[in-house]
């Protein structure tokens, strides 16, 4: 660590873990509600438990890539933080309101939340992902405004480097399109096509510029390859996300109540987003086979590895696999999307966080380069467990969803939504085993935290 | 990448990139709103129906169910409910009769306990979906 004001980023970081293993925990409690209907009904029923697991999901994400901004971009600046004293109280603000919202989901229910929180005077609750209540939205908007003035100012004052560049215009885009989560018409068409600008734009648009500048400035540090090579790679695989994505968007449009045009729209450019991941697992395999010294944080380097190859199969292959306006046609909105939502958002977002945690955390602890060899394994341990949990998770959704397909809507006599249901059971059952080795895994990570042993030595 | 092939250069594409396609997302957009009325079955947007869109938020129906396509995936598919069904009636039916411990071992829907108002504007906001242009999705009547 060479800037004193770096260290706000630990607090983001032990935040972010924390609230992945609630939403891990959540996700088991689904996965048991799919074979044992009745579990914790009515008390927490599955729409519940869902928000919370998805919502907590964008909150430790959110969470990490503040905490990510906070440790990357003094570095790369060359300054310290306009204001570290900002960033510890916008990260208490957000804590509470976040922790406020989950408890509101859990203690009341959802109507009554609406009511308590004044729904009615500016109604943005209820839609999927942006559940939160108008005053927690606010409050969001609030905190990035707060959080972003605080990152630009340090980039102003200091050196400007692309990545640096790249993460801001990322973040900035990202509260941007936050914004349209205000705009609810009474028109469900035109709800859905401006809930998308959230949604897509956010995955598969701004956020992929977060992912590559993290991503880039992890490479820089454990490969120490030339700046200029990383930074041009970086602007290469950014161009051809939003070249491909905004578009791309359109594969959203296919049967919502749009012109028909986007089938095509949709379909063409969204085929092509899976180049952008590719690039960037060419990308980062180029830049550490060139590395120009065998930086002692094993750990981070597999994370750093791992991220483009797992995003390129989640985004690239799953999302291609359903793309195509005449199978999305089948799949639409089937347990081949949350197939595919699972390994998207793991291995884009989640592995990016947790590479820079990886990388980040040793130095923010006090250690000279990483933590000890020891440590190390058992990170990657974790980083294996978890891994293959999500691959296998989305294959048997993959099956589930093939099946569901088949049966509901292509067989002859198509069966009833409930009764594919109880015939695809066994998939579900495998999925939930699955989904709790994917917390052993998540122990093991945190396990790793508090493991000793010797440091390496740094040799950079 | 080879040499000749600089940083600026990436950049540029970046930006030009961006801004074209992002403007041309906006022109289709225009283009879309222009082209809705025909599709989106605007004309029977009545009071009831936005009373129904917001019975339908403020539960959190898209929790469980997908509408049009789009939600979670634990309860069947509601943007063709109401012909699936054939009446509001028997959509008011089925969501009053929900028993409120649920049915043990099966999934249930909760009991929401909505008044004779809000119980008819919901259906209308079902049949006014199932009458939006979906370009004949979904492909039969299971949703
Ligand atoms: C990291 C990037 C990505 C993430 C995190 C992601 C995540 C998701 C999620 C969560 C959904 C479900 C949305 C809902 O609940 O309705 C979804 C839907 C979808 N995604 Fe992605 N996605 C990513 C990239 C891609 C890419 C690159 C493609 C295409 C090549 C793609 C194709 C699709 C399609 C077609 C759907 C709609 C599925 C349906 O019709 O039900 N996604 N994505
Ligand atoms: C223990 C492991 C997990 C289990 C058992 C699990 C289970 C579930 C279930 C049952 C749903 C609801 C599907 C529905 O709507 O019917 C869901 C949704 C979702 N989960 Fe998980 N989950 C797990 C881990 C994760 C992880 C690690 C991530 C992120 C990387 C994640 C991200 C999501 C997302 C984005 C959705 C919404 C999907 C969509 O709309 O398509 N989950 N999860
Ligand atoms: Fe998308």
């Amino acid at each position: 660590m060479q800037y004193q004001s770096q260290s706000v980023a630990k607090l983001y970081f032990i935040a972010a873990i924390g609230l992945f293993v609630g939403q891990i925990l959540f996700g088991t409690i689904l996965g048991l509600q799919y074979v044992i209907g009745d579990f914790l009904f009515p008390e927490i029923p599955f729409n519940v438990a869902r928000m919370v697991h998805t919502n907590l999901l964008i909150v430790w994400l959110l969470f990490g890539f503040m905490g990510a901004a906070y440790y990357l971009v003094p570095e790369e600046t060359e300054t310290e933080l306009f204001s570290p004293k900002l960033a510890v109280a916008l990260f208490w603000i957000f804590l509470v309101a976040g922790a406020l919202t989950i408890l509101g989901y859990l203690l009341v229910p959802y109507a009554k939340l609406a009511e308590m929180t004044g729904n009615d005077l500016l109604p943005t609750m209820g839609r999927e992902f942006l559940e939160q209540p108008t005053i927690t939205k606010i409050g969001i908007v609030i905190v990035a405004l707060g959080f972003l003035f605080n990152i630009t100012m340090t980039v102003l004052k200091g050196r400007k480097t692309a990545i640096a560049w790249v993460l801001l215009l990322g973040l900035w885009g990202l509260a941007v399109f936050f914004l349209f989560a205000f705009y609810v018409p009474d028109n469900l068409v035109l709800d859905k096509y401006y809930w998308w600008w959230v949604v897509h734009l956010w995955v598969e648009g701004v956020w992929e510029l977060i992912l590559g500048a993290i991503l880039a400035f992890v490479l820089i540090k454990v490969t120490g390859v030339d700046r200029e090579v990383i930074e041009k790679w970086l602007y290469v695989i950014i161009a051809l996300t939003l070249i491909t994505g905004i578009i791309g968007t359109g594969h959203h449009y296919y049967w919502i109540g749009t012109p028909e045009y986007w089938q095509w729209l949709g379909s063409i450019f969204s085929a092509l987003e899976p180049i952008p991941f590719f690039a960037m697992v060419v990308f980062a395999f180029n830049m550490v086979n060139r590395r120009r010294r065998e930086h002692p944080n094993k750990a981070a380097t597999l994370w750093a590895m791992g991220t483009p190859v797992m995003a390129f199969l989640g985004a690239g292959v799953w999302g291609f696999l359903h793309t195509l306006a005449p199978v999305n046609y089948y799949t639409h909105g089937t347990q081949i999307t949350a197939a595919h939502g699972h390994m998207a958002f793991y291995g884009a977002y989640v592995m990016v966080v947790l590479t820079i945690i990886s990388y980040a955390m040793p130095l923010l602890r006090g250690r000279a380069a990483a933590n000890s060899p020891k440590a190390q394994r058992l990170e990657m341990w974790s980083f294996w467990l978890m891994t293959i949990s999500i691959v296998f998770i989305t294959l048997f959704l993959t099956g589930a969803g093939i099946l569901q397909v088949w049966l509901q809507r292509i067989a002859e006599n198509p069966e009833p939504f409930m009764v594919v249901q109880d015939k695809i059971a066994l998939f579900y059952w495998l999925r939930e085993i699955t989904g709790v080795i994917f917390l052993i895994g998540l122990v093991v990570y945190i396990a790793s935290f508090f493991v000793g042993g010797d440091e390496e030595e740094a040799t950079a | 990448m080879s040499g000749s092939f600089t940083k600026s250069m990436a950049r540029n594409i970046f930006y030009g990139g961006a801004v074209f396609f992002f403007l041309l997302f906006v022109a289709l957009t225009f283009d879309t709103h222009g082209r809705l009325p025909d599709r989106d079955n605007r004309q029977n947007l009545t009071e009831k129906v936005v009373l129904g869109k917001k019975v339908w938020e403020n539960n959190d129906c898209i929790g469980c169910h997908t509408l049009l396509g789009e939600g979670a995936y634990f309860a069947p598919e509601l943007g063709n409910v109401y012909k699936r069904f054939g009446s509001k009636e028997a959509i008011i039916g089925f969501i009053k009769s929900r028993p409120a411990e649920g049915v043990p071992g099966r999934r249930s829907m909760p009991q929401f306990n909505l008044s004779d108002e809000e119980l008819d504007a919901i259906a209308e906001f079902l049949k006014y979906t199932s009458e939006i242009n979906s370009a004949n999705w979904p492909p039969n009547i299971q949703g």
